[in-house]
């Protein structure tokens, strides 16, 4: 066993875990970033149509609207439409309850449903940066291979999802 | 490898590196408090880090930086001069850390000969990562939070686009997404700081004019017929590649990932065409990915290099026609000059081919121990408590470096009477990781190598789990056609 002890002197040391499998279909893109859990949710009925979704940690406040601004029409009642609950759910899933409610700064059991954690409201959010940043993260798929040695992969090995 | 082999490997640290290591603490503390406000005790580590250079050509250098940024001045070129500094430290641990392994061994290596540094034009990609990283100096590791990750965002996209820039690239991606994950850093308890200044001075120093080239993996577009396994005992490595044709017999594939990056490097023994002297080299196959990629389906993005994954998945060998090898032992790529051959065994390669082989040069930027990987072969041993012993000597065992895109498991390793592994040195100890494993577990015999699933997963539940999570590459390369190119 690596001892733990020596994190600070370690040059290999895993600083973030591979996240979990799960289908990207319905939530192709989730993050924790830029102080938000936001991500990209399909569009049920239109295949060309994306909704971007995201909650703030800071203020647990909620937004949905399509990539091209059009407020969702899920949020009309003021509480959260089925994206941003296939967004919470699609995160745990790939993040652990745990980080995302570190994120979130809400407390949240095993049995607890995310959202109903969340008092936020709606709340105006940058919906064009977030699916920028998701077509940011589609073009990695578009970049050429290499063959030429990358030395300093020697500090990113490929780990076990779990802590070992 | 022998129990008194590794007792020499894993004897007292060789003179000086611990006095060097503790000299580079001094600086990843005060990196980590942030070079923009030194206090006393800080700016005396980067003093005596100085100290220790002065009889080098760095020395005047870094003695001029570390009292310029005491003074509060913290400019590029102070900053390049400390990562100079830091780096050359590491690079003797690095070479009597190897030369120790070499030694304890019995294996003899090439040399590395001084090639003429190219220097490249300055590109304005690099003054954007170099101004992130002159940031991050300043501010420090604990001063960094979302903001300060973000400004990277711009230059690591311009640098991901030129083909040329692609390990300051993926380096850069990699450490943001650690801040990012860590931020704010100042809510952390412990801060891997080696590791983050590591990278930070890797990067400075790929920004420089000359770190670009690397030296190794140009492609040569006449293709050079040079001679072919001409490499003696001890003989100096030559900075120009050599063509090489033979039989390629792999001994485990080690693979390196981060969220929006995955290289897979196979280990093997070259028989070059002709009975040359077997050469010990790293095929180096890399592609980038996003976060969700993972598990046995990253292999699929490496689906470029079928005959390899090919030859990992089955257990064969490979012949090779004309590919470039450079005296660092990276023998570049080529998937159509390659064609499968016999079934190979790793066990016996290690045991029959390692004690005769010649091993490579380790280019001068690279020389940092955590490049140190060197394939042994460790049999007739007993496990206990995390570690293989041989003769009452131990060596620990990596059992985190057990990705599950391969099926060696824990389980696996500790019940293993055959392992293929790779030596490597990290946080002041040697440690072994697992490439391919052969024993009995729960009285069923099992062998099982790093690379079985190059090709898909050959495990039924691993088979099940995959079909229900979908074909994650599938449904992102679909997105991306779809919104990238409308
Ligand atoms: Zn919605």
């Amino acid at each position: 066993m690596i001892e733990t002890a020596a994190r600070e002197q370690r040059s290999a040391e895993p600083v973030v875990r591979p996240v979990r499998p799960r289908k990207l279909g319905k939530v192709p893109f989730v993050e924790l970033a830029d102080g938000r859990l936001q991500g990209v949710v399909s569009s049920g009925s239109d295949l060309a149509r994306v909704y971007v979704s995201s909650i703030s940690a800071a203020t647990h406040g909620f937004s949905c609207s399509t990539n091209n601004n059009r407020p969702c029409g899920g949020l009309s009642g003021g509480s959260p439409c089925k994206h941003l609950r296939a967004l919470a759910d699609e995160a745990v899933l790939q993040y652990g309850l745990d980080r995302v409610t570190r994120y979130l700064r809400v407390e949240a059991g095993d049995d607890d449903d995310l959202m109903s954690r969340l008092d936020g409201t709606r709340e105006a959010a940058p919906a064009a940066g977030v699916f920028s940043r998701f077509l940011r993260h589609l073009a990695y798929l578009e970049l050429p291979g290499s063959t030429a040695p990358i030395a300093e992969m020697h500090w990113f090995p490929a780990v076990s999802a779990e802590v070992r | 490898m022998l129990g008194v082999q590794l007792a020499e490997l894993t004897g007292a640290a060789p003179d000086g590196t611990e006095e060097a290591l503790d000299l580079v603490a001094g600086f990843d503390d005060a990196l980590a408090h942030g070079l923009g406000r030194l206090g006393g005790e800080r700016s005396a580590a980067l003093t005596a880090l100085a100290g220790a250079l002065d009889a080098t050509p760095l020395g005047p250098a870094v003695r001029e930086a570390a009292e310029k940024i005491a003074a509060g001045s913290v400019t590029d070129e102070h900053l390049a001069a400390l990562a100079g500094g830091r780096t050359a430290l590491f690079g003797a641990v690095h070479d009597a850390l190897l030369g120790r392994l070499d030694a304890a061994l019995g294996r003899t290596r090439a040399g590395w000969a001084e090639a003429a540094i190219e220097t490249d034009a300055e590109a304005p990609l690099l003054g954007a990562a170099r101004s992130w990283l002159q940031e991050l100096a300043i501010t420090g590791w604990r001063g960094v939070d979302h903001d300060l990750v973000s400004a990277s965002d711009q230059a690591v996209e311009a640098l991901l686009a030129d083909p040329g820039a692609r390990r300051l690239a993926v380096l850069l991606d990699g450490l943001a997404a650690e801040l990012r994950a860590s931020s704010p850093v100042a809510t952390m308890e412990r801060l891997p700081v080696r590791r983050w200044a590591d990278l930070w001075a890797r990067a400075l120093l790929l920004c420089r004019p000359g770190g670009r080239s690397g030296l190794v993996g140009r492609e040569e577009p006449g293709g050079r017929s040079g001679p072919v396994g001409r490499e003696e005992q001890g003989s100096v490595g030559r900075e120009e590649p050599t063509q090489v044709s033979g039989r390629l017999l792999i001994l485990g594939v080690d693979v390196h990932e981060h969220a929006t990056a995955v290289q897979a490097q196979v280990h093997a023994v070259l028989e070059p065409a002709g009975g040359a002297r077997p050469r010990v080299v790293r095929v180096s196959v890399g592609a980038a990915k996003v976060d969700t990629i993972v598990g046995p389906a990253v292999w699929r993005l490496l689906d470029a290099h079928p005959t390899l994954l090919g030859a990992l998945a089955e257990r064969r060998g490979l012949d090779v026609t004309d590919m470039s090898l450079p005296a660092s032992g990276d023998l570049i790529w080529h998937d159509d000059r390659a064609a499968l051959a016999e079934p190979a065994d790793p066990f016996v390669t290690a045991r029959v081919l390692l004690p005769e082989a010649a091993f490579p040069a380790v280019p001068p930027l690279e020389r940092h121990p955590v490049r140190i990987a060197e394939p042994v072969l460790v049999e007739g041993h007993r496990i206990g408590d995390g570690a293989v012993e041989l003769d009452g000597h131990t060596l620990a065992l990596d059992l985190d470096r057990l990705p599950g895109l391969g099926p060696l498991t824990p389980a696996m390793v500790t019940a293993a009477e055959a392992c293929v592994g790779l030596v490597r040195w990290d946080g002041g100890r040697w440690t072994l990781q697992p490439l391919a494993v052969r024993g009995t577990l729960k009285r069923k015999p099992f062998e099982a190598h790093g690379g079985d699933w190059a090709m898909g997963p050959t495990d039924p539940k691993v088979v099940k789990a995959e079909a229900k999570a979908g074909d994650a590459v599938a449904v992102l390369r679909e997105r991306a056609g779809r919104l990238l190119r409308r």
